[in-house]
């Protein structure tokens, strides 16, 4: 899988340093957002793994530094789960109808949405596997299925560029294994994509490239440059150890004195 | 029979009923997206705040006093967006500073000068008594506003109720959105004051809302719903009001009331009554499969 960012840029941000309330959460930031990346945030708790991504959705301005963007870049994001009221009274279909006009960038548009716009919509949920649960209200649909819905709302838009915020917390295994497929072919189909994750093992070891960050980026590459023991002490503030599974690095807690070191 | 058509025969009751029936039915179209919106509580606030207005205008111009009080609230609300918004203080906290400090100058005024306008009491529980023409016309045009713009804005709208951070990420401007949602919030508040009554319009904001709720998991069929049993709560509770020889804008309400509490106990399947915001509830908690 490529997707470490060699294509035309997308996004670029150049010594950004941003935060709230004046404090700040991310400093000198200097990151680049490719055709072809396909990338993870890494971090722990209040890092500012969100913050970078709010940045490059430009919810969050920078207090300082620059950003640039494409001109007419399409965007799309999904929100974690949590986000939400589940019991607002909408279909799985009209939740994702409803970020086509804006898309489109027309000022009104009907209530209703055009036999054209329900046929693309439907076609989108055709694809993420739950078109059968189209007209149910959006309470009604498991941990997984609500992701797939909030995947096909961003799908629905054709972004050229797919922002997610922890898009395998509080889904299960398989839902984990069936969503990081998903975004593989999406990206195999020219969608660049951006997430954050928790998730060392379960998601950041299977993507083309990471950001690991604490208030900064501390390292930026592939999988084989970023998981090593001294860049997630430096991430994380504890010593890990890695160890290498058929090609894939997996990251375990380190108890003992020394930390176990991966080869370079 | 004779009970329904006899205060027809009356041409202030006819006004009446139809200012109710009218009233009923922009507070409850209205009211959907206040309550989905958790807003609730600012129509309770926007209300006391227009009665300051109402008051302090009619001091210096007493035939503006209308489009006076409507200014203030209309201030009030966008106030209320701007605080909550740019501070650290919550929608609740700047709504009970604003509007409880403009009720307060209202009824100050109201003592130390006397009202030219309606009285302070029918100001404060709604009267059916000397609707005017002009009333009428300006509650028919505000019904018909908020109509067009809820047409028009209707995705939008939905988007911004449901998910305000992606509506703004995917191009809807939800700033824009709510500062015109407030302003014909302000305006149906404003048209509805003479027949609810200050202290009451909060309540056909909410009820009919959370009925329709509980009746109904579709967007479009609970604003149908909502504007249904305002129109309905309008008109009955007009001739309740009339029979009872009280407050044209307490039987509004507690007929309102008494089809929330019916719902409530007979269709109001516990999940319904939990998405209507009647229940406490715990989200779920993620079962995230964190590896550290």
């Amino acid at each position: 899988m490529t997707g470490t960012g060699v294509g035309p840029e997308l996004i670029r941000l150049t010594g950004v340093d941003a935060g709230y309330d004046h404090q700040v959460v991310l400093h000198d930031v200097n990151v680049h957002v490719h055709e072809d990346q396909f990338t993870g945030i890494v971090g722990p708790s209040g890092s500012g793994k969100t913050t970078l991504l709010r940045l490059l959705l430009g919810i969050v301005k920078p207090m300082s530094g620059s950003i640039d963007q494409r001109p007419n870049l399409r965007t799309a994001y999904v929100p974690q789960l949590e986000t939400v009221n589940w019991d607002f009274p909408i279909t799985v279909v009209e939740c994702v109808l409803m970020s086509g006009s804006s898309a489109q960038g027309r000022r009104f548009s009907t209530p209703w949405a055009s036999a054209r716009e329900k046929s693309a919509a439907m076609l989108v949920l055709e694809r993420l596997g739950i078109a059968q649960f189209a007209d149910r209200q959006i309470r009604q649909l498991s941990g997984g299925q609500q992701q797939r819905m909030f995947l096909a709302r961003a799908l629905y838009r054709q972004p050229q560029l797919l922002l997610l915020d922890e898009p395998t917390s509080g889904v299960d295994v398989s839902t984990r294994h069936d969503v990081l497929h998903l975004l593989a072919d999406l990206h195999e189909d020219g969608v660049a994509i951006v997430l954050t994750t928790h998730d060392l093992n379960g998601m950041a070891a299977h993507l083309p490239h990471l950001i690991c960050v604490n208030h900064r980026v501390i390292a930026d590459g592939t999988p084989q440059d970023v998981i090593r023991p001294e860049v997630l002490e430096q991430t994380y503030g504890a010593r890990m150890e890695v160890l290498e599974h058929l090609g894939m690095r997996v990251v375990v807690d380190d108890h003992r004195e020394q930390p176990s070191r991966v080869e370079a | 029979m004779e009970a329904i058509l006899e205060p027809l025969g009356y041409s202030f009751f006819l006004k009446g009923l139809l200012v109710a029936g009218l009233s009923g039915a922009l507070l409850g179209f209205i009211g959907v997206f206040i309550v989905l919106r958790g807003m609730s509580y600012i129509g309770h606030g926007l209300s006391h705040s227009i009665f300051g207005g109402f008051a302090a205008v009619q001091l210096f111009a007493a035939q503006f006093y209308i489009l006076g009080a409507g200014l203030w609230g209309i201030a009030s609300a966008l106030a209320i967006n701007s605080v909550s918004k740019r501070s650290r203080l919550g929608a609740d906290a700047a709504i009970g500073v604003i509007t409880t400090a403009s009720f307060a100058l209202g009824v100050a005024l109201f003592a130390r000068f006397g009202s030219s306008g309606p009285s302070f009491e029918n100001a404060l529980f709604g009267s059916i008594l000397g609707i005017s023409t002009e009333q009428i016309v300006g509650l028919a045009v505000v019904s018909l506003l908020a109509v067009g713009f809820v047409f028009l804005r209707y995705r939008a709208l939905l988007f911004s109720t449901f998910d305000p951070e992606v509506a703004d990420v995917s191009g809807v401007r939800v700033g824009r959105i709510e500062a015109q949602l407030m302003i014909v919030l302000s305006l149906s508040i404003l048209a509805t004051l003479t027949v609810i009554g200050v202290t009451l319009v909060a309540a056909m904001l909410v009820i009919p809302a959370v009925v329709a709720r509980m009746l109904t998991d579709s967007f479009g069929r609970m604003l149908a719903w909502s504007t249904a049993v305002g129109i309905f709560s309008g008109l009955v509770g007009m001739y309740v009001s009339y029979y009872a020889e009280v407050p044209s804008g307490t039987m509004i309400v507690l007929v309102g009331a008494a089809i929330f509490l019916i719902v409530f106990a007979f269709a109001g399947s516990s999940r319904r009554r939990k998405s209507a915001g009647l229940d406490s509830h715990v989200e779920p908690v993620p079962a995230a499969t964190v590896v550290r």
